[in-house]
């Protein structure tokens, strides 16, 4: 689908802010808050926006600190349908955040949420490792968050300029 | 021991403390200010150019440079300058690497002017100009533009303050404080009086990267003018280099031959370390730039829009990152509008009449802030002039 530079503009500022008013946006880029419903409403539609997320720091909220692991996974393709249907079947499970095949040492990258080491753990050795196709994973466990989809967790943001300046 | 005589001389005490200072002054003592008030941009530098001095810094490069900078950085700006804006330069003795712009600027007037010779300057103009020209024995000559232009200069009026003492014009396009660009018609009917009065040009390009509208036409790129032009440009404002003062001068090799002499007793060389992570500037920064660019682009139009809904008329300034909106509507001046808007609100903004007589009756708005603090700003104006 070929957007427009305007559309484009518009997909970004979404991007780094969903919450941004419509009438903000429109005046950003100098169209009517109409016009910008519009393309907006098209881009949900042609599921180029495919979900505003919010991006939590889970660690500081009492009793929802959580455990984030990467698990690499090597599986056995199979014919006709390649590595889709194995990794269809790992993304459904609820407690995966993300699915990707890789290049390299191993196929899949599979990221896991869950609220323990074992409850993890036991999603790996219960539910993964007994698939039929898998052969074999490695899990790592994320020990701290610095930077998540861009965004940066624990930043000073302080304006460091002095107030007044030529 | 009893003083008998005048210690300073007579220029520096007749040079005005530029009218930024009071209102740094008072808003530095007050808490919870939103500024609009910074003549600079509010990104940090792209993080490849901090590195890229990191690694000079390790690899133990902490020595002078030649006094025109370092021969690799000259011959990435001549590079950089031919890139973007078709002017060619011999990076061996056309190009100096100074201490910022600012410095440019010094050696550049210090360079031309003799006693007494008049330099035009284009207000409301950057502050440092006039006092520039006193400082190097000129005398200012000013231009006022007017809103009724959308602050650009008009080239008859030049002729209406040229005499036999005119040496040179300093233009800034974009401009601070107007954000005014003049587009590459309007600066050939301005070097078309340039040639008839033989004047030469300082042509302050500072804010070149942050043009919004249409293509950037450089002065010298225009017929003719190279050589009769200073070109002052540095990485202050489009790479977000302000802290690094560096600057660059590009002019004919005669004039630059002068300036050097001047640079060299003076400043020696710029420093080091900004030169390397310069070079990477120009190397690799330009997908930065045009991010900054792009977020600037889409904060002008945001404030400039809302500042005119508010009843702050506006005119949508082409480059830079500063709205002049009127204030004349409120019937206070400009100093008056903006103490009571930082003491009654909290909002920081410059009073136009520091550019020149021609800036009274507008306020100078930097849009380099976060959108929310502009959108914030700009509850605080609406509330302000509601209670007038």
């Amino acid at each position: 689908m070929k957007l427009t530079e305007k559309e484009i503009e518009i997909v970004e500022l979404l991007e780094k802010n969903a919450r941004l008013p419509i009438d903000t946006m429109a005046k950003m880029v100098s169209l009517s808050v109409s016009e910008v419903e519009d393309i907006i409403k098209k881009l949900e539609e042609a599921k180029v926006i495919v979900q505003y997320a919010t991006i939590v720091d889970w660690r500081k909220v009492d009793g929802h600190e959580g455990v984030t692991a990467m698990i690499d996974v090597k599986v056995t393709p199979k014919r006709g349908v390649g590595f889709d249907e194995v990794a269809e079947r790992i993304y459904r499970f609820p407690e995966v955040k993300s699915v990707y095949l890789m290049s390299g040492a191993y196929d899949l990258s599979v990221v896991i949420e869950g609220r323990s080491m074992s409850e993890i753990a036991h999603f790996v050795s219960e539910k993964l490792s007994t698939l039929d196709s898998v052969i074999s994973t490695t899990t790592h466990f994320i020990l701290k968050k610095y930077k998540h989809d861009g965004t940066v967790f624990e930043q000073g943001d302080q304006d460091r300029r002095i107030v007044v300046a030529p | 021991m009893q003083k008998t005589k005048t210690y300073i001389s007579d220029t520096v005490s007749r040079l005005k403390p530029s009218g930024i200072r009071r209102f740094f002054d008072l808003a530095a003592s007050m808490e919870g200010v939103i500024s609009l008030g910074v003549g600079e941009p509010d990104f940090i530098t792209p993080w490849s150019v901090r590195e890229a001095c990191i690694l000079s810094l390790e690899q133990g490069y902490t020595s002078y440079t030649a006094n025109a900078g370092l021969w690799e950085l000259r011959k990435e700006i001549s590079d950089y300058v031919a890139r973007r804006f078709h002017v060619l330069y011999d990076p061996a003795d056309e190009i100096i690497v100074t201490v910022g712009a600012s410095q440019a600027l010094d050696v550049s007037l210090r360079a031309i002017v003799n006693p007494s010779d008049e330099v035009i300057v284009v207000e409301p103009s950057f502050v440092s100009y006039a006092p520039l020209v006193s400082l190097a024995g000129g005398v200012p000559i000013p231009i006022q533009t007017s809103g009724k232009h959308q602050f650009k200069l008009q080239p008859e009026q030049i002729e209406q303050v040229v005499t036999p003492k005119t040496k040179a014009l300093i233009i800034c396009s974009p401009n601070n404080p107007t954000g005014a660009v003049l587009n590459a018609k309007e600066l050939m009917q301005i070097a078309h009086i340039v040639e008839k009065h033989d004047l030469l040009v300082i042509s302050d390009e500072i804010y070149a990267e942050l043009c919004y509208d249409e293509q950037y036409t450089s002065f010298p790129a225009i017929d003719r003018m190279r050589e009769r032009t200073i070109l002052i440009n540095g990485f202050s404002k489009g790479f977000a280099m302000t802290g690094w003062r560096l600057g660059f001068i590009a002019a004919p090799r005669d004039f630059a031959t002068a300036m050097l002499k001047i640079h060299q007793y003076t400043m020696m060389c710029a420093p080091t370390m900004a030169q390397y992570a310069a070079i990477e500037a120009l190397q690799n920064g330009a997908a930065d730039v045009e991010q900054m660019k792009k977020s600037y682009r889409q904060r002008r139009n945001f404030f400039v829009q809302s500042l005119n809904e508010i009843g702050l008329s506006c005119h949508m300034p082409g480059g830079a990152f500063y709205a002049f909106p009127s204030i004349q509507s409120t019937g206070m001046t400009s100093e008056q509008f903006a103490e009571r808007l930082l003491l009654e609100e909290k909002v920081a903004v410059v009073p136009g009449h520091v550019f020149g007589g021609s800036g009274e009756g507008y306020i100078r708005c930097s849009y380099a802030s976060s959108l929310e603090q502009l959108q914030e700003a700009i509850r605080r104006m609406k509330r302000f002039l509601e209670r007038l």
